[in-house]
């Protein structure tokens, strides 16, 4: 869905963030991990033609994203911002996710409809005529969600979806991936939560100091201990726990870990 | 001796019809390193709040009960004379910067400008945070082109500069990468090791295991319970509180091995990996 060829990209001449990315995105949910300032979100930017590339290529679904417009590829690749304040300016939950749509100029019956079905996606039903400035920081993350599922692109970027989400607003995210997921989205984020990573995303990437260090099934990448302290990123701490007790293969979750256990026990 | 004292507090916002907080009353000796947790709209930030006395004072609402700060009643004092005695890391760096100064480095020194530090105190200060929260090097950059982790180790060493008695931090570190967010925590335990008393406001159950000394667990406004870490994350019904426990301790409770000679489950990587191992895995 996502071919990206050859790419460089600097803020300040002589500073490269990113050079030399080749990577292609398929339908795997897909998480990018690595430490502050590896050139992640500087990464999603320039996917979604925020920032313009200095060098190489990037295909979006066969748009030549240095040839299309911002505005034409918001139809194509939806990127919902770190920080909440950055994406919002409507007065009312309902204006703010119908505010996207509208814009992509959807009509005003589709926007609605869409604009309702990603509310209630993300649990704000009862909230439709609330400022958005005064929801809590988790409610107006899952609002920042809302508005771009409303848009309907295929491609969903989620710049750090679990920043002040407690338990059960890991769990909303969790069947929110999922639910995008069965629509043959492609769901990516950039994320520092390990735990959560393991649990939802088949694919991970790991960026370090603008390059791609490593790149497949997440298993297999939390696997590489010493590649991943080379990127400051720690496996989560279930991994961590398996391993230092001596258990080969990579455990990924507490399930897994007790399924193997409740094996090791029938032996 | 006791530093913080809360009887009875009773707390509800302007135009609400619920109480965000509902009768707390615990002591915090001073040194103490206290972990609040919670799910969200549990109470935890209008707890910080009302330990920095923006509750009441700024966000005004109906307000019963006491807390003292150092001996001083928050109700009877201003904002600024509290904020001598306790500073306030906000849960999103991005209300905290003034929007008033150029650089990182005058962002950190205009909460010591306002209280009349001497400028040679200043500097040495300002060094001293630009060290210890490892941002040396943007120090000449604008406060709003920092990155996220940027911005919230910038806001951390701002109210670090002001030398307070209390620290409150309301998710310090939710903008950080494990490695980042792992080094903050440290900084934070040596301000603790110095006799500062630290109140944190915390989702990441695995640091608050590690880190606290007693984890406070707030749910509706109300406080259930104010224990060790292990006996806090031991619970039964933590689920029901909307909490869950490290992961340390949820793989323990499933395999139902508790601490050698204790009642308590583990609850960080060291102690599960010390009762587990020797079993058949």
């Amino acid at each position: 869905m996502i071919k990206v060829s050859d790419l460089s990209f600097s803020y300040r001449k002589g500073t490269p963030v990113l050079s030399g990315i080749n990577l292609e995105l398929d339908q795997r949910s897909t998480a990018i991990i690595g430490q502050n300032g590896a050139g992640k979100t500087t990464f999603v930017k320039l996917l979604k033609g925020l920032l313009k590339a200095d060098e190489g290529d990037i295909f979006v679904n066969n748009h030549h994203v240095k040839e299309t417009t911002a505005a034409e590829l918001a139809k194509t690749i939806g990127l919902v911002f770190q920080n909440p304040n950055d994406q919002m300016f409507k007065r009312t939950v309902l204006d703010e996710v119908m505010f996207g749509p509208l814009n992509i100029k959807m009509d005003k019956q589709q926007a609605k409809e869409n604009a309702l079905m990603a509310i209630r996606m993300v649990d704000l039903q009862g909230k439709l005529d609330i400022n958005p400035h005064d929801l809590s920081l988790s409610e107006k993350k899952l609002l920042c969600i809302a508005a771009i599922v409303a848009m309907d692109p295929d491609i969903i970027i989620l710049d750090e979806p679990t920043i002040a989400q407690d338990h059960a607003g890991k769990e909303k995210i969790k069947q929110i991936i999922k639910a995008l997921k069965d629509k043959n989205k492609l769901v990516m984020t950039i994320i520092h939560d390990m735990d959560f990573v393991a649990e939802n995303f088949e694919r991970t990437i790991v960026f370090n100091e603008g390059k791609v260090l490593l790149d497949g099934d997440t298993r297999q990448v939390f696997s590489q201990k010493d590649m991943l302290k080379k990127a400051h990123v720690e496996p989560p701490g279930i991994t961590q726990l398996a391993e230092m007790l001596g258990i080969q293969e990579t455990i990924l979750t507490v399930e897994e870990f007790i399924h193997r256990n409740k094996e090791a026990a029938r032996d | 001796m006791n530093k913080i004292v809360v009887e009875g507090l009773k707390y509800k916002y302007p135009l609400s019809d619920t109480l965000a907080l509902d009768d707390l009353s615990f002591q915090v000796k001073e040194g103490e390193f206290i972990g609040i947790i919670g799910k969200n709209s549990a109470g935890k930030s209008t707890l910080c709040q009302a330990l920095v006395g923006l509750v009441p004072h700024f966000y005004k609402g109906a307000y019963g009960g006491k807390v003292f700060i150092d001996g001083l009643e928050v109700k009877n004092q201003t904002i600024a004379d509290i904020s001598l005695k306790v500073g306030m890391v906000f849960q999103n760096p991005f209300t905290q910067v003034t929007g008033s100064k150029m650089t990182v480095y005058e962002e950190i020194a205009f909460g010591l400008e306002n209280i009349g530090i001497p400028r040679s105190e200043m500097i040495a200060r300002i060094d001293y945070v630009l060290d210890l929260l490892k941002i040396e090097q943007v120090k000449d950059q604008n406060p709003f082109d920092l990155s996220g982790g940027q911005m919230q180790r910038m806001a951390i060493a701002s109210i670090i500069a002001m030398k307070p008695d209390i620290l409150v931090l309301d998710e310090p570190t939710s903008q950080l990468d494990p490695a980042g967010s792992e080094e903050v925590f440290q900084a934070i335990q040596s301000l603790s090791k110095q006799g500062i008393t630290i109140i944190l406001a915390e989702h990441k159950m695995e640091k608050v295991a590690l880190y606290c000394h007693r984890v406070l667990l707030l749910d509706d406004g109300k406080m259930v319970d104010i224990n060790t870490p292990g006996k806090i994350f031991s619970r039964g019904d933590l689920e029901q509180h909307g909490v869950a426990a490290p992961v340390y301790t949820r793989v323990c409770k499933e395999l139902g091995v508790r601490k050698a000679g204790t009642s308590e489950f583990p609850v960080t990587l060291a102690e599960a990996e010390s009762v587990l191992r020797g079993r058949k895995i």
